[in-house]
């Protein structure tokens, strides 16, 4: 009986963490999922640091609503993931969901968000499938497709008339996906992939793997990591002496906002990215200096993914007025609109997911200096989706 | 595969191995000798890999050392959490059963977690390798060694070396050896049982430590390192027979060699290859390959 | 059945029929969560509480009935649950059949060590190979049609499914333990030499309740994957044979009304922990809070939240008629 009454006692708590969720009408709010730690924590944090810029740029408001924000960690840990963005929608009752980094995370985002028809807007997650079979009303992208930057850097490697490749990558969606990608676009070019290499994520023992490279010699390597991960791969692959006689290529990932802890590892590394440094656009400039005066730090791709969710979420509550159940106006605003990102003007397709342009950057000092573009209006295959 | 990538990767499984073995003696030791299932041993093995981050910038402002000195002072704080714990914790579970060790020293995986989140936070680290051993060994043309995974490979042998002389050449060790076999007659012929728990146990943790240590810098720091680690020690001490010093080095060097070959040769079964090799040789002798005492 | 079990029953009863009228889409999804949980610590129950087998990988069993429920689902069509479940669990009674076949040769610790090996050799199985889709997991893609127009999915419907598979499991774990075979099983615990000695063959009789405990766990996990739609190896882990093996301490070995008490009290105490109200920003350390409760909970209360009664009237020195009564299971 007493375990009864405890019982209850507790379960009453939940009401009351309901309650206490009760919204008032005229905020908005925002779920953040996004790896506060862990290897991915430095991107979870730029995403939250364009998103929210570009909402304190428009003074706190959208569609004249004010913005409130709720924080959860999702450890990039797909097996929290269900769990996470269910509190987050049925218990906090957010009206927008901004999240996530890793893709095996965003899976789960998605099917939740698409049985529950809640807004779901994509600020990094690159798999294939959310744009693919689990496409949806209510799903968007701000950032690309997994296999968008390996095709972009298989275009490249093909016209620089290398032969061979070995890929290397976690053995999980994204890496799967970015390879792919590039093996694509290489093999069409005229090159062959001899091997394909993964490790278990977020293992960053690459010894093993980078001493059969340097036996297979190949004439480059295609590598996809991120985070943490990034940085002890060109380092133990500058490190092996590898980088003097098999060039590393991959997208940007490999690089971007890791260019102070790489240090002389990334030097002259060539990667493709749908945003690169020295742009010298009127609004990339306003955008950086912006970023640099609120954070003290140098803005990166991440930051631009989540300043971009934000303009998309801006413009599809205009469309609603701010109604976030309006989701044909929502999602008919978003798809007819160009937005104006700082990394260069773009549109979204059918599947909701960008048609951008991606860039060949090479690292010269302490930037990723774009070089030219690698490949124009690249958009992403969109397999199964029957939007 | 070419003679210089075989000896390369030779050395890779000599050195995971060798490291294995400093994490599994410890937990081997514990068993044979306490009975104590510790599956937070593991946890050692991570708070040294976190000593050896976030020491290095307190050792370098107050007392000017570099690597070898942090070395030192986390092993001295390692001892002393070792005899701690012991004496706080551990005592407590000798008289026990089986099931209720597990659940905690399980419980106790998930306070250490914890307690390294709240203090050093949840990021990725990584550890620098000291200036005088970032070099790199030619070997034929293209290929490299790093210097520094000779220096671990080392240093695990120079700790096999030395706890294979005091456990056989000393009396201390003698005490030891009889006391993994059977503990109430050791206690009988006068031993102080009671201090010589605490010292092993300290030994076993700072032997741990020490490997978080010296890996740190392959590795890098993160959460759940020492949980991967465990998992993997206990299907060595459990190969090798628990009790046993020389079942646990011959078991840590076959883990070593089958976890790296398997990864080249083998990738997308190399992670289930040690349980079933666990499996195959539970089967063909179910209390491991070697006695108790070994 | 004792009056005290009755009881149980019925309380249980109404509230899992009362509590969804009431309550948010959250909280029924929490108590859905739980029964599962509650079921998947029943199947452990039967072999750590009634059989002394201490088993640390009933994850591969759940995690079997999962991933067979998901694989074997349709992608555009729907499935029919009597195909559906009867093939997830038989394909984690296999398994168990085969782990339990192999780890009963070794005792004690290394029984422990084993059934973790195999429980780890299923999880790298999925997690690595084609074969489970890899780390990310896979998608539900479809619902399963209990009989004509009627879909295992929504809420409510999986609330009630799941609220009627535990009622099944506990009277099926109920008239087995009070069986001939459960009672043996009883024995074997106490003292398996013994029984042997009276003509026990125990060999098979701890490798059926293996192989039913894998099964019950195989429902637990087809459930799982029908509330959730989506699967990953990571349900698969060690991490989710400790916390199993944590529930049922906290309700108290020997009892199966302990494994249904420890269930709800572990996510009871997760959402405790984690809730932000009570600990601000330290809630997303919320393990620490269950690693102390553990180890407390074993060090004081060794019997579990169900022998607590007992021990505090001991410790009232209330001498009750119960405590002279040698262990039994009861529900």
């Amino acid at each position: 009986m007493k375990l009864l009454k405890i019982g209850m006692c507790l379960l009453s708590i939940f009401f009351t963490e309901t309650l206490v969720f009760a919204q008032s009408n005229t905020q908005l709010k925002i779920g953040f999922m996004l790896p506060y730690s862990g290897t991915f924590a430095a991107l979870g944090n730029a995403i939250e640091n364009g998103f929210t810029l570009y909402i304190k740029e428009n003074g706190g408001k959208l569609a004249g609503r004010e913005i409130v924000y709720i924080k959860v960690d999702d450890e990039s840990d797909p097996s929290k993931a269900t769990d996470n963005v269910n509190k987050l929608i049925k218990r906090d009752n957010v009206d927008v969901i901004i999240g996530t980094v890793h893709s095996g995370v965003a899976m789960a985002m998605a099917k939740v968000a698409k049985d529950t028809g809640t807004t779901l807007i994509i600020p990094n997650a690159g798999a294939d499938a959310i744009t693919g079979p689990m496409c949806a009303k209510n799903i968007f992208r701000s950032s690309f497709t997994n296999g968008q930057p390996g095709y972009a850097m298989g275009e490249v490697a093909a016209k620089k008339n290398h032969k061979t490749a070995i890929t290397l990558t976690w053995k999980y969606a994204a890496g799967e996906e970015s390879v792919k990608g590039f093996k694509d676009s290489f093999e069409k070019g005229g090159g062959k992939v001899i091997k394909d290499l993964t490790l278990p994520f977020p293992n960053v023992e690459f010894q093993a793997l980078l001493t059969e490279i340097a036996a297979a010699k190949p004439d480059i390597v295609y590598s996809f990591v991120a985070g943490a991960g990034a940085v002890k791969l060109v380092k133990d692959y500058a490190a092996a002496g590898l980088n003097k006689t098999i060039p590393l290529y991959g997208p940007g990932f490999l690089t971007d906002g890791l260019l102070e802890a790489l240090g002389d590892s990334a030097k002259g590394m060539l990667t493709t990215l749908h945003y690169a440094d020295g742009l010298n656009t009127k609004r990339d400039k306003e955008f950086r200096l912006s970023y640099a005066k609120t954070f003290r730090l140098q803005p990166d791709v991440y930051a631009v993914q989540g300043y971009d969710a934000a303009q998309m979420l801006a413009i599809g509550l205009k469309a609603s007025q701010g109604d976030v159940s309006r989701k044909d106006d929502f999602a008919k605003a978003i798809r007819s609109a160009t937005i104006d990102s700082p990394r260069g003007p773009f549109t979204i397709s059918k599947a909701h997911n960008p048609i951008q342009d991606f860039y060949l950057r090479e690292v010269i000092g302490k930037e990723n200096k774009s070089v030219g573009i690698a490949s124009k209006s690249l958009a992403d295959a969109a397999r199964g989706c029957n939007m | 595969m070419d003679f210089f990538t075989l000896l390369i990767q030779v050395l890779n499984a000599v050195q995971y191995g060798l490291l294995l073995f400093l994490v599994a003696a410890g937990l081997t030791l514990i068993f044979g000798m306490m009975g104590i299932i510790n599956l937070a041993h593991g946890s050692f093995y991570m708070i040294g890999a976190y000593l050896s981050f976030g020491l290095a910038p307190i050792v370098g402002q107050t007392i000017g050392g570099g690597f070898l000195v942090t070395l030192v002072v986390g092993l001295i704080f390692a001892i002393f959490l070792g005899y701690l714990l012991e004496w706080l914790f551990y005592s407590y579970l000798y008289e026990r059963d089986h099931l209720q060790q597990v659940l905690m020293t399980y419980g106790l995986i998930l306070v250490f977690e914890e307690i390294r989140s709240l203090l050093l936070g949840d990021d990725v680290h990584s550890v620098a390798i000291p200036d005088w051993l970032s070099a790199s060994i030619q070997l034929g043309d293209i290929m490299t060694y790093p210097t520094y995974r000779l220096f671990i490979s080392g240093m695990c042998l120079l700790l096999a070396a030395a706890m294979l002389i005091v456990l056989t050449k000393t009396r201390l060790g003698m005490m030891i050896r009889a006391g993994s076999v059977n503990r109430e007659m050791t206690q009988s012929l006068g031993v102080n049982i009671q201090f010589l728990y605490r010292l092993v146990f300290a030994a076993g943790v700072a032997i741990a430590a020490f490997a978080g240590m010296i890996a740190a810098p392959v590795t890098s720091v993160y959460p759940g390192m020492g949980q991967n680690i465990l998992i993997i020690c206990f299907v060595v001490v459990v190969i090798g027979g628990i009790g046993s010093i020389r079942g646990a080095l011959i078991a840590s060097l076959l883990i070593g060699f089958v976890d790296t070959f398997g990864k080249v040769l083998l990738p997308n079964v190399a992670g289930v290859l040690m349980y079933v090799l666990m499996a195959t040789i539970l089967l063909w002798k179910p209390s491991g390959l070697f006695k108790a005492g070994s | 059945m004792k009056k005290s079990q009755l009881f149980f029953l019925l309380i249980l009863a109404s509230i899992l029929v009362f509590l969804p009228q009431i309550s948010s889409e959250y909280v029924t999804d929490w108590l859905t969560k739980t029964m599962i949980f509650a079921i998947f610590a029943l199947s452990l129950e039967l072999l750590v509480g009634q059989t002394g087998l201490v088993c640390f990988g009933q994850s591969a069993f759940f995690g079997i009935g999962a991933y067979t429920a998901v694989l074997f689902s349709a992608k555009v069509d729907h499935t029919y649950l009597g195909y559906l479940l009867p093939l997830a669990i038989f394909a984690a009674a296999l398994y168990a059949l085969i782990v339990g076949a192999l780890s009963l040769r070794t005792k004690g610790v290394y029984f422990i060590m084993v059934t973790l090996a195999f429980a780890q050799m299923a999880y790298y199985v999925i997690h690595d190979t084609p074969l489970g889709g890899g780390t990310d997991g896979i998608y539900l893609y479809s619902k399963p049609i209990i009989f004509g127009d009627l879909v295992l999915e929504g809420s409510i419907c999986i609330y009630f499914f799941t609220a009627i598979s535990l009622f099944l499991v506990l009277g099926f774990l109920g008239l087995l333990s009070s069986s001939r075979f459960g009672r043996a099983l009883i024995g074997i615990k106490i003292n398996e030499l013994r029984m042997r000695a009276m003509g026990f063959e125990t060999y098979w009789y701890k490798l059926a309740a293996f192989v039913i405990s894998g099964a019950i766990a195989g429902i637990a996990g087809f459930l799982f994957a029908m509330k959730d739609g989506f699967v990953n190896p990571e349900i698969l882990s060690w991490h989710v044979s400790g916390t199993v093996l944590m529930m049922i301490i906290l309700g108290g070995l020997g009892h199966l009304r302990g494994a249904v008490i420890g269930a709800f009290t572990y996510a009871l105490l997760e959402e405790i922990f984690r809730s932000e109200i009570i600990f601000g920003s330290f809630s997303k350390n919320w393990h620490l809070g269950l690693g102390l409760t553990l180890i407390l909970s074993v060090a004081l209360l060794p019997k579990g939240l169900f022998g607590m009664r007992d021990q505090l009237l001991r410790g009232l020195s209330l001498d009750l008629g119960n405590f002279k009564k040698p262990p039994k299971t009861k529900l």
